[in-house]
This record gives structure tokens, sequence and C-alpha cells, in this order.
């Protein structure tokens, strides 16, 4: 369970100098621990690429590989062997953060398989979210309109006033808009099973339609942020 | 690491801000180890003695006879230093307000500053690592071997830099620091050790000037902490000095005098609110009774429903941090099995209703642990740490520690906003991976900025290091690519590389941490390096060993004056003396642990003349106590970090 590295080649090991063609993070022959080679993240779980994940045998596998490569059982190891241990470990943990998490998983899946995907950016997104040529076509009106609210809100909070209906309408737009954000979650769901189980074909179609997801995704989930930001304040 | 250590014991230690503290896995339970005095808590306090007669420089003293120090020299002495470590000149300014000590006159901003303590300069590390030698000390008087290696225990959301200080400081004391252990996480292993118990605890740590919660889940002996959060200024100081400026105001607009003047009468006060507040915890009201110097009386009841009022605003703050940790971790209160209470501060009742309050306990049944005294549980744990590293003992061996950063990791964009390379709450070690590229033909640098915290800004987070990649070879301006990874150890500090792809080039990197020492900084602030001699380590414990005999000895010497001695039978007094002699014999040897036992002997059969004496002792000190007389009395029971703080009016 330990293969990281998918390769042909054999690796002499370090400690022992027994080459081995089973690439692992831990020599067979000595047991002493090796450095990672480039992997993905699927490869240091060893899974398949897939949208769906066991995520209870996923917690399993990495407490127990957490329990042999952790720094913490290296701290009186030579240099070289901690070093190792926390670059494993390092790559471990991203790979676990990475993959647990159904939204980053997706991501990462997408753009291993070569998707374009937006960019993650705070500072970008506040703008990109003011340009009407990003807006979901179906949404124009809607998010138009919530845009004033919000304008109205933030005048009202300035001036020290309240306005309950204002805030009513803010809150019940909240509300439609997170049954979006819920469609589309459901949405990326079916299109994991599509992609797990289809061909190269029906892999290609479904990708395009996860990237168009995701981008709604983003889209609806900064409408949110801001409505909740907005009240909240 | 040249060689391996593979024998000697490792320590946990817990870097207080008002006490320090040094335990050691004994068998299976971890237990503090205390000091010559005989207390586990050494006041984090380090004092300058005068400049020798004979001149060179002055010796540096920790801890309790630090504190007495305070009195008579307050210039020499500082306390607190937790407050300033890894911090830059223009963020401890405010924080100076408080203190009776200066910023040496030259710091420029940019440096690491450092603190005027009599004739001399320190920088915060500096001053740590003499508690921290002090530890080690006592570790090394307890187990009569030499200790080079130490887990240290930090606030979780401790930055970068004030971690970084903090390895310093250890480095400088003669410690290799096998792992620094957040605070939280520590008390979870002290907690967690003997149960075999699974769930989501969330540990509530409200210190002298710190707060954390952290929120972990327990399964197979794994501690995977899932979101932390906290304040690095939020503790029982605010408490102490919220009534501290009440009190100064009102014996101000009540009776004319302004105490700040008088700094001793400024600390007995301060003794009498931190008083206040202890005794608050179990009674119904505390009482002021204060002598002013123009001879008038400060007389005040505070009723506890007062109290609770006056530090509402204090204990509220702490709710910010909890509700984002249980959001961070992504559950709700009903989904914490246990509430772990760790810190002094922890004591106060107003404190336990808002725990409860918050996870919603007694409605569900429960109560937080309170089990182990929340003013040890952190050193505690930090020694099962030591044990797991040290990886030497079948009671720890499957325990392990998962835990994340506390803050973000960003770099800054155009603009000026940061892109987030590393979330906060990310299991450590961590690693990012991001490219960067040449705006400029023929470029050869590339600056990056980084920073940590939660802000849109880079300007509003903490600035971290700027990193000059250099040596990139020239080529058409968006050609190159540089590979910059960003990796978070297991101490939670950065570690970054980097690699120009094209060329296969390795860039070189210029760290400039925004504030901290460079290593051969570092280095030249070592102190003495007797301590890692073998032969200096016996010579010194004869020494130690020797001093305390001559205390002792003098003491007997002097017994048969008090009237107390009178009061022995024919039988105790044989007993005593028969002790003295052996004392006086072994004495004349080179055996430290002969002198060591005899000393103990003489120690023990002494005892009950030392208890009549304190209890003649105590009688008299009853009778007229005045001002002055009540300020001398300060040295041994104050426990507040800052005995000296000039209260602001506001």
């Amino acid at each position: 369970m330990l293969k990281v590295i998918d390769t042909a080649v054999p690796i002499a090991c370090w400690s022992c100098s027994v080459a081995h063609n089973d690439s692992t993070l831990f020599c067979p022959h000595c047991s002493k621990i090796q450095p990672a080679a480039a992997g993905d993240f699927f490869q240091v779980f060893s899974l398949d690429r897939g949208f769906q994940i066991d995520l209870a045998a996923l917690e399993t596998e990495f407490h127990r590989m957490s329990r042999k490569l952790h720094p913490d059982r290296f701290a009186r190891a030579t240099e070289q062997e901690r070093e190792w241990s926390l670059a494993d470990t390092a790559l471990l943990n991203d790979a676990y953060r990475t993959l647990k998490d159904p939204l980053h998983r997706t991501e990462y899946l997408l753009k291993l398989e070569g998707a374009e995907i937006g960019e993650e950016h705070a500072g970008k997104d506040r703008k990109n979210q003011q340009d009407p040529s990003r807006v979901p076509a179906d949404l124009l009106e809607e998010v138009f309109e919530l845009n004033m609210q919000l304008e109205e809100m933030r005048m009202a909070r300035k001036m020290g006033e309240e306005d309950p209906a204002l805030q009513a309408d803010l809150e019940q737009a909240r509300k439609k808009f997170e049954g979006l954000l819920a469609t589309v979650d459901e949405d990326l769901r079916a299109q994991w099973q599509v992609w797990d189980a289809g061909d190269t074909t029906a892999r290609q179609a479904a990708q395009k339609t996860m990237v168009a997801l995701l981008d709604r995704r983003r889209y609806l989930s900064n409408l949110v942020r801001d409505v909740t930001e907005t009240l909240g304040a | 690491m040249a060689e391996l250590n593979l024998t000697g014991r490792v320590v946990g230690i817990d870097l207080g801000t008002t006490n320090s503290l040094v335990a050691y896995m004994q068998g299976e339970a971890p237990v503090v180890i205390p000091g010559a005095d005989g207390l586990n808590l050494v006041p984090s306090v380090v004092a300058l003695d005068p400049v020798p007669a004979e001149g060179g420089r002055p010796t540096v003293t920790v801890g309790n006879t630090a504190r007495r120090a305070l009195i008579e020299t307050p210039e020499r002495v500082i306390y607190s230093v937790k407050r300033l470590m890894g911090r830059g000149l223009h963020e401890i300014q405010d924080e100076l307000k408080l203190f009776p000590f200066r910023i040496a006159e030259d710091v420029e901003e940019g440096e690491v500053p450092r603190i005027q303590l009599g004739e001399l300069k320190f920088t915060p590390p500096e001053i740590s690592a003499y508690i921290l030698r002090q530890l080690k000390r006592n570790a090394e008087r307890f187990f009569g071997a030499p200790v080079t290696q130490a887990v240290i225990t930090v606030p979780a959301y401790f930055n970068d830099a004030q971690r970084q200080a903090t390895k310093d400081a250890g480095r400088m004391a003669g410690l290799e620091v096998l792992r620094l252990v957040n605070e939280p996480t520590a008390a979870a292993l002290a907690y967690g050790l003997d149960r075999a118990k699974e769930g989501t605890i969330a540990v509530y740590d409200l210190g002298g000037g710190t707060f954390d919660i952290s929120i972990l889940k327990l399964r197979d002996g794994i501690f995977e902490v899932q979101s932390t959060n906290g304040d690095t200024h939020l503790g029982g100081d605010d408490i102490d000095n919220l009534l501290l400026a009440i009190a100064l105001d009102e014996i101000y607009s009540e009776h004319g005098v302004d105490l700040r003047a008088h700094p001793g009468a400024v600390q007995a006060l301060r003794k009498a609110a931190i008083d206040a507040k202890i005794a608050l915890s179990t009674e119904q009201a505390a009482r002021f009774d204060i002598e002013l110097p123009n001879g008038d009386r400060y007389q005040r009841e505070i009723p506890r429903e007062v109290f609770e009022i006056m530090i509402e605003p204090v204990l509220n703050r702490t709710v910010g941090p909890c509700k984002q940790a249980l959001t961070d971790a992504g559950i709700t209160p009903e989904q914490i099995d246990e509430v772990v209470l760790v810190g002094g501060s922890t004591r106060i009742p107003a404190v336990r209703q808002l725990v409860d309050d918050l996870f919603h306990l007694s409605a569900r049944s429960k109560r937080p642990h309170i089990e182990l005294n929340p003013d040890e549980v952190v050193a505690l744990g930090a020694a099962v740490q030591a044990d797991i590293l040290a990886g030497a003992s079948k009671s720890t061996e499957e325990l392990l520690l998962l835990d994340v950063t506390p803050l973000s990791l960003g770099i800054e964009a155009l603009g000026g906003t940061v892109a987030r390379i590393i979330q906060r709450n990310s299991t450590i070690p961590a690693s990012a991976t991001e490219h960067f590229t040449t705006g400029v033909e023929g470029q050869t640098n590339v600056a990056i900025h980084v920073v940590q915290g939660e802000r849109e800004m880079a300007a509003d987070c903490r600035s971290l290091a700027r990193f000059d990649l250099r040596g990139i070879p020239p080529m058409s301006a968006g050609l190159p690519r540089i590979e910059v990874k960003f990796l978070i150890d297991a101490d939670g500090i950065l570690k970054v590389t980097a690699r120009e792809q094209r060329s296969g080039q390795a860039a070189k990197i210029e760290v400039k941490p925004t504030y901290g020492l460079t290593d051969d900084q570092v280095e030249s602030m070592i102190l003495d390096s007797f301590d890692h001699a073998e032969e200096d380590f016996a010579k010194r414990l004869l020494i130690e060993a020797r001093n305390e005999a001559e205390t002792i000895l003098s003491a007997v010497e002097r017994a048969p004056r008090s009237p107390a001695w009178a009061v022995l039978t024919g039988e105790e007094q044989a007993a005593i003396a028969a002790a003295r002699d052996r004392l006086q014999a072994v004495n004349l040897g080179e055996d430290a642990k002969a002198i060591r036992d005899a000393t103990l002997a003489l120690d023990q059969a002494t005892r009950r003349f030392a208890e009549l004496m304190m209890e003649a002792a105590v009688s008299t000190a009853i009778r007229g106590k005045t001002m002055d007389a009540a300020d001398e009395d300060l040295g041994e029971a104050v426990t507040a970090p800052h005995p000296m703080a000039r209260a602001e009016f506001k």
C-alpha cells in the first residue's frame, strides 16, 4: 500500500544499496525511509484516479501512513532521514487535504486531466464579480437586483439605519442562492459518476461540464459570501 | 547534527509568559521537575546582578530570586518577555507602555529590538534563553546528568517569527529543540494519555497573556487537530490591568493621590488586585484595603457580580475565536464530546460559565475537564511529546500528534493583494509549489514577499519574509520558469527552496526575515559554553551541592539561638546534630551525590524545627504591617506578569 512512484527503473536503497523495483517509501530490504519521487496525490494513496472516494478508508490509510512517516518518528534519526520524512509527510498531508475535500479533489483531478480552471484568488474574484460578462446568463437579472440591494444595505448601515424589509429580502436572496449552490453540487456529483464509469469520450464531456459547474459554483459562493458579509457587518 | 544522541533524556518545557516549567516522563506518567527551591513554577523573570566590584560581566539570575530584585533594582529586571518574542519595533511600542523597562536607544526599525537591562542590552530570545538555561539546569540537577534536547511549547496562534525566536532561544541556551508543540495540543496530550478515548475535544486555553482554542479529533492514539484560533494578546493580564486601572482611577479621584508616582505602591495595589481576582473565584466578594502614602485608606468592596460585569468584555473576546474554530472544523458545539480547560484564568467561574454556554455543556450533562493543574498541564503534555520523540517508551509509542498551521500563508500579488498558497488549519508539515517568471527582458532577480494572515491585502497581514531569487539566467521576459517550494515544517516554521526549471539551475535565495535574527547572530548569542562540557558539568553539580549544603549548615548553626529550638525534644536535637555532622564530613569530599543525600537527610531532620520557626514568623508578621513592609512581602507570592506595570488612564 505504500507504493508511491510509478516506475519500472530499479532504485538502489541509499542505506543498504539493495536495488528494488517495487519503489516504496520504505526499503523492502532494510526498512529505511526513502525519498518520495514526484507522483500525484492519488498515487500517494495507491488509488486510481477518480472523483468518488471512500473517505473512511482514506482517513484510515492517512493515519496508518502518518504513523510511519511523520517527523516525530525520526526526531533522532540522521539529518538525511529527517529531511525525507519531512518531505514525505508534507506530500502525504497535501494529498490527504486535497483528496478529502470534494471541491479541492474535483479541481485537482480536473487539472491533472488537463482542464483549465479559473484561478482561486480573493483579490481577483472581487473584481471579476463586478464584470458583467462573468455573470451566468440565467442569473443576470437576479444578480443585478441583488447588487442593488447590497449597495442599499451598505448605505443604510453606513447611515446607522435599520431596514427590516431590505434585510428580509437579502436573507431571502441568500436562501435562494444557497439552494442554487446545492443544485450545482448535486450536478457535480452526477458528473463524478459519469467520469468514473465512462470511456474517454464520456470523460471529455464530463470534464467540460464540471469546469463550467465549478465556474458557476465559485460565482454563487462569492455572492453568498458578499450577502453574508453585508448582513453580518 | 553531527552525532546522534540516542540515550539522553528529552525534557518538555512550557516557556510561559508568567511562569515556566520543565517536565519529563517518569515511567508512564509525566511529572514536573522542581527547582532547587522545591517549587515547580519558575517565574519567567530575569535579573541582572550588580556589576561585580572586581569588574567583569554581571551575573544573570532567573526565577524567584530575580523577582525579588524587582523591588530594589527594577531597571535591572525583565519579565513577560514572551510578549516581545518575534516582534518588530513598531509592534511592541504599545505593549511597552505596560512595562517599566525600555528599548535600547540605538535600535533601528527592522532590527530585532534589544532591551536595556542595567548597562547591558539583550534581545528577547536571549532573555528567554536565560530562562531556558535555568530550566535545563534544574533538570540536570534533578537527573544528575546533562540534558541537551527539549520540546518547547508555544501558543498555537504564534506566527512564524515568534516560533523561530523561540527556537533561537533554545539554541542559545544549549538545547536542541526537537519540536515546538502548540500549548493546547500539549494539554490534550496530557489528558489523552491514560484514556483510550475516541471523539472530538475542544481545548480552551486562557493563560496569563495568550488565548488559544483548538479542536482535535482523537482516534486510535492519533491526535488530529482540526482547527485552531486565538489571540496572542489576551489573558489574565488584561483582567489585572482592568482592576488596577479602576483602583488607580478611584484613588486619584477620591483621595487626590496619583499612585503612579510611587512604583512600590502600584506594585502593592497590583498584588491586591490579583489577590482580589483570585479570591473572587471562590468568594462572593473581595475587598481592597490599602493604606495610601498620604495616610488615607483606600477601601473598596468588589462583589462578584460587579467583577463579572467588569470582565465581561475581556472574556467575550474569546467567543469569536471559538466560533471561528468550530466553523473551520466544520462542526457544531453539540459535536464536541469533551472540553479541556487550560491556563490559570480558567479558574474564574465566569470563564467556566462562558465555556459551558459556548459548547452547551450543562445542557448535555457534561462538565469540562479540570482534573490536571491548569498551570502544569501544558508542561506535562510537552513531556509526553518529548517521550514520543525519544521513541524509547512503550507508553507513548502508539501516540501521534498531527497539528496544523494557525495562519494562512500567502504571497503578495499584483496590486498588493494576497495569493494564498497554504490555507490556515492545514495539517503540518504542509507544502505548496508556485511558479514565477520575469517581467523584463534579461531580468535576473525576482523578489517575492511572503505574508501570514487572513486579510485580503498584504499590507494588512504579517510580513514574514522577502525572498530575492537571484542568478536567474538572462532570458526574454516571461520565459524563465522558477519553481519555488514553500514548506511549513512540523514546528510550524517556513522553509523555502527554488529552482529555475528551463536552465535547471538552482536559483539562489536570499531570505530576509522581516523580524528575526540571522544564523550568525544566534551563534554569537549562545550562552556560555560550559554547559556542554561533561567535566564542567560534574564540577557545577559539585558546586551547587556544596552551596546547598552550606546554606542549610549555616541555618542549623544559628538554630539554637531561636526560641523554637527549645521546643524540640532532646532526641530531635540529637538527630539534627548527627545529620549535621554527617553532612559536614561528606562536604569535605568531592562526591556531589553524597553531599546532596546528606543535605536532604539534614533537611528531613530539621523539618519540625522549620515548621515551628514558620509559625513564629507568621505571628510576628501579622502584627502592625506598613505599606513598605507589604511591599517587601510581594517577593514570594506575586504571580502577575507585570508586577511593576504602570497602568494607563483612559
